[in-house]
């Protein structure tokens, strides 16, 4: 629940986030150029008018406000861990009811996700975004491929363990077309698994796009997450780490929370997981 | 055992047959011409016909498929566009750094998971468990080069304990190896010990409420004893399993920490290598994890019939 009310907070930051600072994230200003946080800066508007803004969290080698950036890269991430959860669960759950179900489909997928499963997660993404241009839709396929397999992996051993059922057999003899099986009866057994897994995928997500974005495949810098702005921040670190400890500190306590979500709904929605991890 | 062992690997062979069609497809399926995508966009017509020549991809796919995978088994891995050295001298030099920063995580994380998981377990529910489980839940979150900037800022810069980054050989001096290895064997094991702690508690816990602890604790064997030979033992097949699945993160993780800590080894030849477009040799790494991974596994399942004797026919 904790980890619920994390996430809520996070989620209205990205949201809200022009409400929350003036300063445009990428306005570069060469002046102002790695302060420390807390700088003041005098602004002169073209009306002449001055106003002072504070930047919480210091600017990065470019004179972008670190605290702007880091709130819009809020956006970025939250977008790419939900995109990636929904998808991933969406194909997965197509897949794995489907492979469940007939046997012989069976045997040719589960081949095709060990060999997928094979190749370390990040090694594929890193591969899949560097074989087309960067960008936001590259990076959200580029994560949820890897992901695929688990969640196939989950459905069909739900699938297998429902097909024995009495009351899917009764829909057989009835005369029930298999689709309407497979929807009505199957897949809603599958929904309180795939919800906590869901969350998990998300927490991945999020990390491997930091990751991504951290060893410059990932996002173009154009567009700030906080994996973007930890990999600007990496040459200057000795000196200026606040670069790298805020968007640091807030990747690390959304992937917590997000953990934590994930394990509050896996106690309430399934207790017989909680105790296999 | 036998029987089992040659099973296992027969089984490991599709997989491997399948990763290496998956790793030969990605170039081959991407929207655009392979060649001129190698030859980089300041090439001209005569030098992408050139490169189409020289890869073979004028010829039908099933035998540029084959052609690659013949090269291969002579240990023909191609050559790097973009370091001017064949592929197979790029992998050996830069191998020994990977492998002694694998070694010294895994053999770290082991050190310390096992006993924090069967530590907790023996102690379910007392502040001790508590911190295992928060700490693992910790590991799991923060991302890994976040740790290791982290560890970085308070042992090298601010307490000049250890030296930030760089890796020295083993030829070189062990001392000043293990020395170099000490932050980013710590930063990779952060989430391999969070998740090898939890598994091994979750796995100790069930052993532990079974008859035969009972029994070893009735005869009065020390505590320690129980929790070793009978418990542990018991418990040790979902953790095993664990650990070779952890290796994939492991993976992952080396090619981030080398990243961070300037590591000369396979992790930032990788990454290196994308950025440079270079085919060739993200080929021939992504191919080497994989079979890694692979055969991680199988020595994982063949390690059961060791561990548990009803495993294995």
């Amino acid at each position: 629940m904790v980890g619920a009310l994390i996430l809520l907070v996070i989620c209205s930051i990205g949201l809200a986030a022009p409400l929350l600072t003036p300063l445009d994230p990428g306005a570069i200003d060469p002046a102002f150029r790695n302060k420390v946080p807390g700088t003041e800066q005098t602004v002169r508007a073209a009306d002449g008018t001055k106003t002072t803004v504070t930047h919480w969290m210091g600017t990065d080698s470019l004179g972008r406000d670190v605290y702007a950036r880091v709130i819009y890269g809020a956006r970025a991430s939250l977008t790419v861990g939900i995109a990636v959860a929904a998808i991933s669960v969406a194909i997965g759950l197509g897949i794995g009811l489907v492979a469940g179900y007939f046997r012989w489909v069976d045997a040719i997928v589960m081949r095709f996700m060990d060999g997928l499963m094979a190749i370390p997660a990040i090694l594929l993404a890193i591969a899949l975004v560097s074989l087309s241009s960067a960008g936001l839709a590259i990076v959200i396929v580029a994560i949820v491929v890897p992901e695929i397999p688990r969640v196939v992996r989950l459905v069909r051993s739900v699938v297998l363990s429902i097909r024995e059922e009495p009351y899917v057999e009764a829909a057989i003899a009835v005369g029930t077309r298999t689709p309407l099986i497979l929807v009505r009866h199957v897949l809603p057994n599958t929904v309180a698994p795939l919800i906590v897994q869901a969350t998990y995928i998300a927490a991945t997500a999020i990390l491997i796009e930091a990751i991504l974005s951290f060893l410059g495949v990932g996002i173009p810098p154009q567009t700030p997450t906080w994996g973007n702005i930890m990999a600007e921040g990496r040459t200057l670190f000795r000196v200026f780490p606040h670069n790298i400890l805020y968007p640091g500190i807030f990747l690390a306590l959304t992937v917590l929370a997000v953990n934590m979500l994930g394990d509050g709904l896996r106690d309430t929605l399934d207790p017989r997981m909680s105790k296999r991890l | 055992m036998l029987a089992y062992i040659a099973k296992r690997l027969l089984a490991t062979i599709p997989v491997m047959a399948l990763v290496a069609v998956f790793v030969f497809a990605l170039l081959r399926l991407t929207p655009g011409d392979p060649a001129a995508i190698i030859a980089g966009s300041a090439a001209t017509t005569q030098d992408v016909a050139a490169i189409r020549v020289k890869l073979g991809l004028d010829q039908p796919l099933v035998a540029q498929f084959l052609v690659w995978l013949g090269n291969m088994a002579r240990g023909d891995f191609g050559e790097s566009f973009f370091f001017k050295k064949t592929v197979a001298s790029l992998v050996a030099d830069r191998i020994e750094p990977t492998l002694m920063l694998s070694l010294t995580t895994m053999t770290l994380s082991i050190a310390i998971a096992v006993p924090l998981g069967v530590l907790a377990a023996y102690r379910q529910g007392t502040w001790i468990d508590r911190i295992v489980m928060g700490f693992s839940v910790l590991g799991f979150s923060v991302p890994v080069f976040v740790i290791g900037y982290l560890l970085i800022y308070v042992f090298a810069i601010e307490l000049n304990w250890l030296p930030v980054q760089g890796y020295q050989s083993l030829r070189d001096g062990v001392a000043g190896c293990l020395l170099r290895l000490v932050l980013p064997s710590l930063t990779l094991s952060v989430i391999y010990v969070a998740l090898i702690a939890r598994i091994t508690r979750t796995s100790v816990l069930e052993v532990l409420g079974e008859d035969y602890i009972r029994t070893a604790r009735a005869k009065g064997l020390a505590e320690r004893v129980v929790l070793t030979r009978h418990a542990l033992r018991n418990a040790a097949v979902p953790i095993v399993t664990v650990i070779g699945i952890g290796v994939a993160l492991l993976i992952g993780g080396v090619v981030v920490t080398e990243s961070v800590f300037s590591i000369p080894g396979l992790g930032r030849l990788t990454v290196d290598a994308v950025l440079a477009r270079d085919y060739p040799t993200v080929q021939a790494v992504i191919l080497l994890f994989s079979f890694a991974y692979v055969l991680v596994n199988l020595l994982v399942d063949v390690s059961y019939t060791a561990l548990d004797p009803r495993i294995g026919y």
